[in-house]
């Protein structure tokens, strides 16, 4: 399976900030009874976006001034809770194509990873940074280098972190891994016979 | 240099944790991105995130690699007032329906409904013996960690790995860093599982873990049933740590006998053997080790929109004034606003609107045992909604047997049948607007219980009880004098 080489997206970016924003809130869960990820997108951070009568409540993805952005910029801990893959689909869906925040919860990672979403880690003052520039400038471009572990923005440049395994499987193209997990599929099932409860 | 291979002592193998071990027996191979090449021994897998997993296998043209190793059952979506289908909720109706036919069309075992074995999946897996020691295991569900209690490695994982295992068994994974938590002495009267690993979350933060798996230990787990285990390592995710797990031992070994998947005749003995041998070795290194007492732990309540923001019942909701730093100033004030709670008052006294007992957190026999024992003879406050889920048919027979489910009903809960239930709100079980819930669940997110803007307070069963009875947020040791 040939993936392209995720190495660096430029766009423009939305800071939805606060640490521990959790998959409930990125996708409620009465949003997850479907049997496709289809059509996902429309409820991204519905509860925190909407009222009850379906009209919008003040929310940076609300702000037109933000329309269009495929960076998101956020806290520590960001995709906590809940494994559900629905969360990252509905922000690949709503439009983003990378994430930058202080943290991740682990599921959330490389579940993201797995789809090609690049999650990249800097500190708290670095990304405030980035969003005070897109907040003045919201048509500012930022770069988000995967490769270099940087980020670009307005001619300033801040480090950021791609962990290893994923910055690896994104630049080269592999971050999908079942054309190698094929691969090894005569490998595991050695390995499986090895296994007595695997046996029965 | 001396031939080690003359020495007529066998140098000891180096001593390795549980993990180490089952790790080691499981990876099949490295991977160009350095991550392993994991074998997964048991897949775990229901109707919410399975169905666009099969629909990826189909568009590659892949089969199931290992049709034996995977089992499902249905458990988020379902009614639990009453099962009959087609189910009022097309939507619901569709996903039920669709995991019959995956099931169906790649020779997987399903627990469905008709089969007696339905419910939530963490607990059935369990229930049926298929949940070992020594295993992997993995499911489309952050709970997942709950099946390390029996000393396996299990994982939650998302719909593209779903689509991973089935189509090889194995999936690609970076391995965890291993943090013992011991908890020594004996806990208090009145204090449970769900309190310790409260306890445990708001110590370590709902982060901490990240990058973890926790190996917990010490005399409260050596003396702890399976169902209070697993209601630990359940939350291990809330903490962040991706896996959980207790090293099996006698009363792991016991649990097992006889359930339907457990091993038979000799090969129970072998397997018995297997088990002992994996548990982590003495002297073993961890990357990091914890310890707590269990004198220090008390009922534990949440105030806050994550689990890790507890107190025990007899403090105070913190305030933001008093926070230690800018970041947990604001977090309080953010929750505080959310929950309408006040700062500096005593949780105690909060009036509730809801009472859920269930989930796959403490949806299980056990729960519903300690509870009926001090429930009998109470009434549960006007006004007050109680439900009481069982976590799967099973559970729910038993206590049918026992008469439990009587005693709730007198008490005025409404019994229910087999699901997951108000913990996540999928189904009709729902808060309205900003009830508040006393909930024995595992999530207090935002809007978690089905409402945009419902609350949740988590808690032990019986405190679940407690509030309950009086209608408002309360001190099980002092209502049902422990």
């Amino acid at each position: 399976m040939s993936l392209p080489k995720i190495t660096q997206i430029t766009g423009r970016a939305v800071a939805v900030p606060g640490n521990d924003i959790d998959t409930d809130r990125i996708i409620p869960a009465r949003f997850m009874k479907c049997v496709t990820f289809d059509g996902l997108g429309e409820y991204l951070f519905y509860d925190v976006r909407k009222n009850a009568d379906g009209s919008n409540k003040p929310h940076p993805l609300n702000d037109p001034r933000f329309s269009g952005a495929t960076l998101l910029l956020s806290g520590a801990n960001f995709g906590c809770g809940s494994s559900r893959e629905h969360a990252p689909q509905a922000l690949q869906k709503f439009g983003f194509k990378a994430i930058l925040a202080e943290g991740f919860a682990e599921i959330f990672f490389g579940n993201c990873t797995t789809l090609g979403i690049p999650c990249l880690t800097a500190r708290r003052e670095d990304i405030a940074a980035v969003a005070s520039a897109v907040e003045t400038d919201p048509k500012l471009p930022v770069t988000f280098d995967v490769a270099g572990q940087r980020v670009l923005f307005g001619g300033r440049t801040i480090r950021a972190q791609v962990r290893d395994a994923a910055r690896d499987a994104l630049v080269n193209g592999r971050w999908d891994a079942i054309g190698e997990l094929l691969e090894g599929l005569p490998a595991a099932k050695d390995r499986a016979a090895q296994l007595a409860y695997m046996r029965v | 240099m001396r031939s080690v291979t003359g020495c007529r002592f066998p140098i000891p193998a180096m001593p390795k944790t549980l993990f180490e071990k089952v790790w080691n027996a499981h990876a099949v191979r490295t991977l160009a991105n350095g991550q392993t090449q994991l074998l997964v021994g048991t897949h775990l897998i229901h109707e919410v995130t399975s169905p666009q997993a099969f629909g990826m296998l189909r568009d590659l043209g892949l089969k199931v690699a290992m049709p034996g190793r995977t089992f499902a059952t249905v458990d988020h979506i379902v009614p639990t007032d009453k099962f009959s289908e087609p189910f009022a909720d097309p939507l619901a109706d569709a996903m039920i329906k669709e995991l019959r036919r995956n099931c169906s069309e790649f020779g997987l075992t399903f627990f469905d409904r008709g089969t007696g074995k339905q419910g939530i999946v963490h607990i059935v897996g369990p229930e049926q013996g298929i949940t070992q020691p020594g295993t992997t295991i993995a499911c489309g569900d952050s709970h997942t960690s709950t099946h390390g209690a029996f000393g396996a490695i299990a994982f939650g994982i998302g719909t593209t790995q779903i689509r991973d295992v089935l189509a090889t068994q194995t999936m690609a994974l970076g391995r965890l860093k291993v943090r013992r938590i011991d908890v020594k002495g004996k806990l208090r009267p009145g204090v449970y599982a769900k309190d310790v690993i409260l306890h445990i979350i708001r110590t370590l933060g709902v982060n901490g873990g990240t990058g973890y798996a926790y190996e917990y230990g010490g005399e409260v787990f050596d003396r702890f049933s399976m169902e209070e285990r697993m209601t630990v390592c359940n939350m291990s995710i809330e903490g962040g740590a991706r896996a959980g797990y207790v090293n099996p031992d006698e009363t792991t070994f016991a649990f097992l006998k006889g359930r339907p998947y457990a091993p038979k005749g000799a090969a129970w003995d072998e397997a018995v053997a297997r088990w002992r041998a994996v548990a982590s070795d003495p002297g073993c290194a961890y990357d990091d080790v914890v310890t707590m007492d269990a004198a220090d732990i008390a009922p534990t309540v949440t105030w806050g929109i994550n689990p890790g923001q507890g107190i025990a019942i007899t403090e105070k909701i913190p305030d933001p004034a008093k926070a230690g730093s800018v970041d947990e100033k604001a977090s309080i004030e953010e929750a505080l606003a959310y929950m309408k709670l006040s700062p500096g008052a005593p949780i105690k006294g909060t009036r509730i609107d809801v009472a859920f007992l269930g989930s796959c957190t403490n949806g299980r026999l056990s729960d519903f045992q300690e509870v009926a024992r001090h429930l009998k003879g109470r009434r549960v406050a006007p006004g007050i909604k109680a439900i009481a889920v069982p976590g799967s048919q099973g559970v729910g027979r038993i206590c049918a047997e026992l008469g439990i489910d009587r005693i709730f009903r007198d008490a005025g809960f409404e019994w229910r049948e087999a699901g997951c239930s108000m913990c996540l709100a999928m189904n009709p079980d729902k808060l309205v607007g900003e009830q508040l819930c006393a909930s024995s669940s595992n999530r207090n997110f935002k809007g978690r219980q089905g409402s945009p803007t419902g609350r949740t307070i988590l808690m032990s069963p019986l405190m679940v009880a407690a509030a309950a009875v009086t209608g408002e947020i309360a001190d099980a040791r002092e209502v049902f004098k422990i």
